[in-house]
C-alpha cells in the first residue's frame, strides 16, 4: 500500500479511517434517531392522522360519490366540460381495471404531498427572493435535493421514522418541493420592476407589495412550479412504495420483482392518467384565473 | 438657492452606481469624465453635482438624451434611489432624514408618480388601479372607489371602470396612470417620460389634457422627456441634462434663444421656433405712438420710416397714421383734427400669441404690427425683420 507512489494511485484514506468515519457518523445518527425518533414522530402525528383520514374518506365513500366530487372540483377549477369528460373516462377505466382503491390511495398521498410542498415551498421561495444572500444559500441545497438519488435520503428518513406513510410523505416532499421553491423565487424576481416601483412610490409597505403585487404577478410562474411539483411527486410514488407507501406504486414494485408486465403496465398507465389529469386541470385553472396578466388578452 | 419658497430643492446631488461609490466620489468631483471613470473604476456616474429649485405650482421639465440620468434624478425625489451625496429638500424638509415609516407616509401623501410604461397592476381592474394609492392608505372601499371613479371621469375614462389594463389602448392606460397619480391628491406629480410610449397624436392630446388639468389643479409637476418639442410645449422651466450634469436651466424661450452651450444649441437647432416662442419675447418698441388729436402734431412726430401708431386715451389703439394720408389731410384741413378717415386699420397681435400665429399677418403687412394688451393698448410691436431674424436664427 504505502509502497505505491501517490502519482500512480490516488492517495486515498486508509480503509480503517474510512470505516471509522462511516461508523462514527452512522452511530451518531442512530443514537440521534433512537433518542429523538419518537419526539419527531409525534411531531408528525397530526399530519399522519390527516393523511389517514383523507385516505379513508376517499376509500370509504361510494366510488360514484368520490368520482362526482372529483369531477365537481375539476369543473369548478376549469369550467371545461371537455376536460371533465376526459377525467371521467380515465377514472372509469381505472375502476374497470381494478385499480380504484390504489388510485385513491395515491391520490390522497399526492394531494397531501402537494399541499405540504406548497406550504413549505412558497414561503421558502419568497424568503429566497428577498435577498441574494438567501438565494446563494438555498440554491445549492435545492440542487442537492434534486440530484441526490432518492434512495439515499430514504435511508436516514427510514432510520429516523421507520417504514410507513410519514417517511414516504417526507421523501416525496423532499424530492418534489424544489420546483415550487425555485419558481416562486424566480416569479417574484421577474415581476416588472416598474410595477413594483409604482407600488413603492405610492407608499406600499413591503408586506403590501408582497401580497398585493409580487405574489399575484408571480402567480403564473408559481403555478408552473406547483404543476412540476405534482408531476415529480407522482414520479416518486413508485420509489416511496419501497418504504411502505400504499398505492399504485406497490403493484408496480411487485411486478418488477415478479416480472408481471401487464400488471406493471396497467398501474403505470394509471399513474400517467393521474399525472395528466393533475397537469391539465392545474394548467387550465391557472390560465382561466390569470387571463388578464399576460397583457395579450383583448375582450 | 432661496432658503424658502422652493417646493423641491436639490443641492450638490451626486449619484454614482457601483460597488463602492464613495471611493469614486472624489474623482467625480475633480471633473473626470463619465467615460474615464467607467473604464478605470467600473462605476457609472449617474448624476454629478446637481443644484436647482423647483417652485410650487410650476411644470418643471427635465430633458436629456437616453442615459443622461433623467430617471435617476427624478427617482431621488421620492427616494426610490438614494443619493451618493447631496441634499434633497421637499417643502423645506430634508428627506434623507426621514425614518422608514415617515418615508412611507411621505410617499403616500406628498407626491405620486406616472411611469413611462404605465406601471399598472395587470390583475386589477381600472378602477382598482386608480384607487390603489388610497387602498394602500387603508381608505375604505366605498370611499376610494368613489374617488377613483371621479378621477376616471376627469381623464375621460368613465365607463371603463371594470376593464383590465390589458384591454385598454396605450393612451387609455396612461390616462389610468395619470388618474391613479391624481387620486391620492398629492402636491407633487412626478412624470417619468409619461407620454413617450404613446404615438404622436395621442401624445399631443395627453399634453393638452395635462395642461388643461394643471389650470385647475396647480400641482407642482416634474416632467421628464427626451423630446424638446414636448418640453417646450408644457414646461414653465426646463432643465437640460447631459451625462448627469445640468447644462442649462431656463424658460423655454431662454433655452431657445440663448442656448448655454454647444450641446443645448445642437438640441434646439432643429426646433421650429415659430411654434414655441410667443410674440412678447421678441417684440420691440420701434414705432412711435401718438395720442394727440392734432394733425400737425402727428405729422411732426413722424419717424423716418414714414408712419406711426395712433392711440386714443379713452378707447385705446386705433391704427396707423401714414405720411401720405397725413399730408393729404393737412392739405384739406391745415389745422384740423385727426378723423377716422385719416387712420389706416392694421391687424394687431397679442403678447401671448405664438410667432406661428403671427407669421401670416406680419409677412403680409408693410408695417410693423402693434402688440396690444388686454385693454387694447400698445405695449410693443413686431416688425417683419425681427420676426425673420428670430426664425432664421438656426443658420
Ligand atoms: N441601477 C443602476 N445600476 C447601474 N447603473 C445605472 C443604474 N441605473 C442607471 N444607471 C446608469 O445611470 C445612467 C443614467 O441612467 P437613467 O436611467 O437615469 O437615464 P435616462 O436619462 O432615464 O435614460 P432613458 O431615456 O433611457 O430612460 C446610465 O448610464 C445608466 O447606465
Ligand atoms: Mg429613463
Amino acid at each position: 500500500m504505502s509502497s505505491d507512489s501517490w502519482l500512480t494511485t490516488f492517495p486515498q484514506l486508509d480503509r480503517r479511517d474510512l470505516t471509522m468515519i462511516k461508523k462514527t457518523l452512522d452511530g451518531a445518527y442512530r443514537d440521534f434517531s433512537r433518542s429523538y425518533g419518537d419526539v419527531i414522530e409525534s411531531f408528525f402525528d397530526p399530519l399522519l392522522s390527516f393523511l389517514v383520514w383523507f385516505e379513508k374518506l376517499l376509500l370509504n365513500s361510494p366510488w360514484w360519490l368520490t368520482m362526482a366530487a372529483i369531477l365537481g372540483i375539476v369543473f369548478f377549477a376549469t369550467r371545461s366540460k371537455k376536460l371533465c369528460l376526459g377525467v371521467a373516462a380515465a377514472l372509469l377505466a381505472i375502476g374497470i381495471f381494478g385499480m380504484w382503491d390504489n388510485t385513491m390511495r395515491t391520490l390522497s398521498i399526492i394531494t397531501v404531498c402537494t399541499l405540504l410542498s406548497i406550504i413549505i415551498g412558497v414561503p421558502t421561495g419568497i424568503i429566497m427572493s428577498r435577498s441574494d444572500r438567501m438565494q446563494k444559500i438555498i440554491t445549492p441545497i435545492l440542487d442537492v435535493m434534486q440530484t441526490m438519488p432518492a434512495f439515499v435520503y430514504l435511508i436516514p428518513v427510514v432510520m429516523l421514522l421507520g417504514i410507513g406513510k410519514i417517511p414516504g410523505v417526507i421523501a416525496v416532499v423532499i424530492y418534489a418541493v424544489p420546483p415550487v421553491i425555485r419558481l416562486t423565487n424566480l416569479g417574484i424576481r421577474l415581476v416588472d420592476k416598474e410595477i413594483l416601483e409604482a407600488a413603492t412610490a405610492f407608499g406600499a409597505t413591503n408586506r403590501q407589495k408582497l401580497i398585493g403585487v409580487q405574489i399575484p404577478l408571480a402567480m403564473p410562474t408559481i403555478m408552473a412550479g406547483i404543476n412540476q411539483t405534482i408531476m415529480m411527486a407522482l414520479a416518486m410514488v413508485v420509489v416511496a412504495s419501497m418504504i411502505g407507501v400504499n398505492g399504485l406504486g406497490q403493484p408496480v414494485l411487485k411486478s418488477i420483482t415478479n416480472q408481471y408486465f401487464t400488471l406493471g403496465l396497467l398501474n403505470g398507465l394509471a399513474i400517467v392518467a393521474l399525472a395528466i389529469i393533475f397537469d391539465r386541470v392545474s394548467q387550465s385553472y391557472a390560465k382561466r384565473t390569470q387571463k388578464h396578466l399576460g397583457g395579450k388578452h383583448h375582450g | 438657492m432661496g432658503k424658502s419658497g422652493g417646493k423641491i430643492e436639490i443641492s450638490n446631488l451626486s449619484k454614482i452606481f457601483g460597488k463602492r461609490p464613495n471611493t469614486v466620489l472624489q474623482q467625480v468631483k475633480l471633473g473626470k469624465s463619465k467615460q474615464d471613470i467607467l473604464s478605470e473604476t467600473g462605476h457609472t456616474v449617474g448624476l454629478r453635482d446637481i443644484n436647482f429649485t423647483i417652485n410650487p405650482g410650476e411644470i418643471f421639465v427635465i430633458m436629456g438624451l437616453s442615459g443622461s440620468g433623467k430617471s435617476t434624478l427624478i427617482r431621488h425625489f421620492n427616494r426610490l434611489i438614494d443619493p451618493t451625496e447631496g441634499q434633497i429638500k421637499v417643502d423645506n424638509q430634508d428627506i434623507m432624514t426621514l425614518s422608514k415609516d415617515q418615508l412611507i407616509q411621505f410617499r403616500r401623501h406628498k407626491m405620486s408618480m406616472v411611469f413611462q410604461h404605465f406601471g399598472l397592476l395587470p390583475h386589477r381592474t381600472v378602477v382598482d388601479n386608480v384607487a390603489y394609492g388610497l387602498q394602500i392608505q387603508k381608505i375604505p372601499l366605498a370611499e376610494r372607489t368613489k374617488q377613483a371613479e371621479t378621477w376616471l371621469e376627469t381623464v375621460g375614462l368613465a365607463g371603463y371602470e371594470k376593464q383590465y389594463p390589458s384591454q385598454l389602448s396605450g393612451g387609455q392606460q396612461q390616462r389610468v396612470g395619470l388618474a391613479r397619480a391624481l387620486c391620492t391628491d398629492p402636491d407633487i406629480l412626478l412624470m417619468d417620460e409619461a407620454f413617450s410610449a404613446l404615438d404622436p397624436l395621442i401624445r399631443s392630446e395627453m399634453q393638452e389634457q395635462l395642461l388643461e388639468l394643471q389650470k385647475t389643479l396647480h400641482k407642482t409637476i416634474v416632467f421628464i422627456t427626451h423630446d424638446l418639442d414636448e418640453a417646450l410645449r408644457i414646461g414653465d422651466r426646463i432643465a437640460i441634462l447631459k451625462d448627469g450634469v445640468i447644462s442649462q436651466i431656463g424658460t423655454p424661450v431662454d433655452i431657445l434663444l440663448n442656448p448655454a452651450d454647444d450641446y443645448v444649441e445642437a438640441f434646439v437647432k432643429d426646433v421650429n421656433r415659430a411654434r414655441a416662442v410667443p410674440v412678447k419675447t421678441i417684440m420691440q418698441q420701434s414705432v412711435p405712438v401718438v395720442s394727440t388729436d392734432s394733425l400737425t402734431d402727428a405729422f411732426a412726430a413722424l419717424p423716418p420710416q414714414g408712419y406711426l401708431f395712433y392711440e386714443r386715451e379713452e378707447t385705446g389703439f386705433q391704427g396707423i397714421l401714414t405720411r401720405n394720408k397725413l399730408e393729404a389731410a393737412l392739405k384739406v384741413r391745415p389745422d384740423g383734427k385727426i378723423i377716422t378717415e385719416d387712420i389706416t386699420k392694421i391687424p394687431n397681435l397679442m403678447p401671448e400669441m405664438l410667432l406661428q400665429e403671427a407669421i401670416s399677418d406680419a409677412l403680409k403687412s408693410r408695417y410693423a404690427l402693434p402688440v396690444l394688451n388686454e385693454d387694447g393698448r400698445y405695449i410693443g410691436d413686431l416688425s417683419p425683420e425681427s420676426l425673420a431674424d428670430t426664425l432664421e436664427y438656426n443658420n
